[in-house]
């Protein structure tokens, strides 16, 4: 049991990784623009068919591919954002959960009319290959995984944090009013920021695809998962998002050796439910006076 | 003038209410009458969404939840009490609606500790935290091998009938609610809440009473809505009577003939769940028509954000009142907007 449970909290920790790679877009998405992207589980789940093309086609590995479809979908991102949600002048939090979620549905439809139904999976050679770890074994996929999750959040992080660009970035989120009077090109920042959610839907995409079986209806399970993350991250926090996505896989893989596997991502809504009465505004979020 | 203006809109209800308790005679085709009874329950399910949506601006995306509360309810008490199959599942409708409403109570107030953004998050993750029950708690819901209810014995012509007017009666009765709402005080606070919530409770609404009020009302109507689909379609399962798609379908809706109007639910439903039907039936299984859905969604909120019914008032006012269309959108037109008799022409 012992065993089983420290196995269950290294995977927790792995796979954390990468919803928190996942969730750092949609809360990138937020604190940038105000906007809940509902569409980032169908996205990634975009991102996963690309993998999927790109493997079964040309037989490139997944990881490698990202060097092709994080750019096309962090510019698939920029032209989504001067779409879509830039026209968005009034009301735009409630708006853009509409259109977000329209085009998860857009998205849904295409890749049902291309791919069927059919669930898929990319099968890879660390898909099955493992190594060893305090006695048990752990698939590799989980280790690169977490690697990659890391790279990239350390990237992200890099470029908020120590560029001016990044400053920017911070700036539209702490007060977006103010950046613009600065000079800050905030419509500008905005369609960079949704082009790099979707660049980290994209990685996420490629790790969720080789663990998971997944088809077109698989986004609405992960963007639940996603939402219920950011919220107890914390809306806006990037750092709240990484914490939250460790705490909640890892409560979740320990409690489905405890209780039951079919009921562990209940366990995601009775954290939810417990940060809304303890904490409404998550573990890192603020409480904003919103409407003043 | 004023007394064709005054009239008018009576004549029109009483026309409207004649043909929809007449259609089953004038259309006796069951096929389309099928179509009627859908058409039906999401003009009751997109104006009782718009109770909470609409009126107080806080949006839910999980009103399937409900939706599926209530279908449930149904299944469960046809099986557990006994009841045969004919009229008696119905006697269970207003069950359906009050156990939905006391599930809605603590998830409202739960939910409702949040605003705008987390609020619609939260009603997500509500929904698909209902689903996983229905799912997980196999003794009591069957799991995903769902519940089947009794088939009742009419005839093929006859069969649909019912359901249309059961239908038809939630329908007009969420309309009413939503129209008493509108025209009280209590709906007058759940205006100002969305408006402007702060200032609404620094003049004394009791915003979070009457917040949970409206949410539970509104998940109420849903249930019963529930309860008589599900009987409709004589099975529950929980990625039917749960899905998504139910739950975006009402807001798409209320949003497309005009969020916070009495009318505009209407108007949207009777226009888009036709098309939609005929779109799952003629290209459902390619999945293409919600591409459709998903374009329809997008013109509806870009182009059209504050919906039909808001827009032609807004053009019809300035035709009454200069003889032009023009007069610049207000921002929230709802029937509250004074008559346009009363408005002053410059």
């Amino acid at each position: 049991m012992a065993s089983q449970l420290l196995q269950a909290a290294v995977l927790g920790v792995l796979t954390g990784g990468v919803y928190a790679l996942m969730a750092s877009g949609l809360t990138l998405i937020f604190g940038v623009m105000r906007i809940i992207n509902v569409g980032q589980g169908a996205l990634v789940i975009l991102g996963a068919y690309l993998s999927f093309v790109l493997f079964n086609t040309w037989h490139i590995d997944p990881f490698l591919g990202l060097l092709v479809t994080m750019p096309a979908m962090f510019l698939i991102g920029v032209v989504l954002e001067l779409v879509f949600i830039r026209p968005l002048k009034t009301d735009r939090e409630s708006l853009s959960v509409l259109v977000t979620y329209a085009l998860a549905l857009g998205i849904e439809g295409v890749l049902g009319f291309v791919f069927t139904a059919n669930y898929r999976e990319l099968s890879v050679w660390y898909d099955t290959a493992s190594v060893p770890l305090f006695g048990f074994r752990i698939t590799l996929v989980y280790v690169f995984g977490f690697a990659l999750c890391l790279a990239i959040l350390g990237a992200l992080f890099l470029v908020l944090y120590r560029t001016t660009f990044g400053a920017a970035i911070r700036a539209t989120m702490l007060n977006r009013t103010a950046a613009q009077l600065i000079g800050i090109d905030v419509e500008g920042v905005s369609a960079v920021a949704f082009g790099i959610g979707m660049a980290t839907a994209a990685a996420g995409g490629a790790v969720f695809g080789i663990t998971t079986a997944f088809n077109p209806n698989s986004h609405y399970d992960l963007i639940s998962r996603l939402l219920t993350v950011i919220v107890l991250g914390g809306l806006g926090s990037l750092r709240g998002a990484v914490v939250a996505a460790l705490i909640m896989l890892v409560t979740q893989d320990v409690a489905s050796v405890i209780i039951a596997p079919e009921w562990s991502a209940f366990v995601f809504f009775v954290i939810l439910v417990a940060v809304l009465l303890v904490r409404p505004q998550g573990l890192y979020g603020v409480r904003v006076r919103e409407r003043i | 003038m004023n007394a064709a203006r005054r009239f008018a809109p009576r004549v029109a209800l009483l026309l409207v209410a004649i043909v929809a308790i007449l259609l089953p005679v004038l259309e006796p085709n069951p096929a389309s009458i099928n179509v009627a009874v859908f058409t039906m329950m999401y003009v009751g399910l997109a104006s009782a969404w718009n109770i909470m949506g609409g009126y107080t601006g806080y949006i839910s995306l999980g009103h399937a939840g409900f939706f599926g509360l209530g279908a449930y309810t149904l299944g469960l008490g046809v099986a557990h009490l006994g009841i045969g199959p004919g009229y008696g599942p119905f006697a269970l409708v207003p069950l359906a609606g009050l156990l939905t409403g006391l599930f809605a109570l603590p998830i409202g107030w739960i939910a409702l500790r949040t605003r705008a953004a987390t609020f619609v998050i939260v009603t997500i993750a509500v929904m698909f935290m209902l689903q996983l029950a229905a799912m997980n708690l196999i003794g009591l819901t069957g799991g995903t091998g769902g519940l089947s209810l009794p088939v009742p014995r009419w005839s093929g012509d006859f069969y649909n009938t019912p359901f249309y007017y059961a239908m038809l009666i939630l329908a007009s009765l969420t309309i009413a609610v939503s129209w008493w709402i509108r025209r009280s005080k209590f709906g007058l606070g759940l205006l100002a809440i969305r408006d402007d919530e702060d200032k609404a409770m620094a003049v004394g609404v009791p915003t979070r009473q009457f917040k949970l009020a409206a949410f539970v009302i509104s998940a109420a109507l849903v249930g019963m809505i529930g309860g008589v689909y599900a009987y409709y379609v004589t099975y529950v399962y929980p990625e039917f009577v749960i899905d998504p798609l139910t739950g975006i379908s009402m807001v798409l809706m209320a949003f497309l003939g005009g969020l916070g109007t009495l009318t505009g639910p209407v108007l949207g439903a009777l226009l888009v769940e036709p098309a939609q039907l005929s779109l799952a039936y003629n290209f459902g299984a390619s999945r293409l028509y919600l591409v459709f859905y998903s374009g329809v969604f997008l013109v509806v909120i870009l182009l059209l954000p504050r919906g039909i019914v808001p827009s032609v008032r807004d053009l019809t006012i300035g035709w009454w009142t200069r003889g032009g269309p023009g007069r610049a959108a207000g921002p929230s037109p709802g029937p509250s907007t004074p008559a346009p008799g009363n408005v002053v022409a410059p």
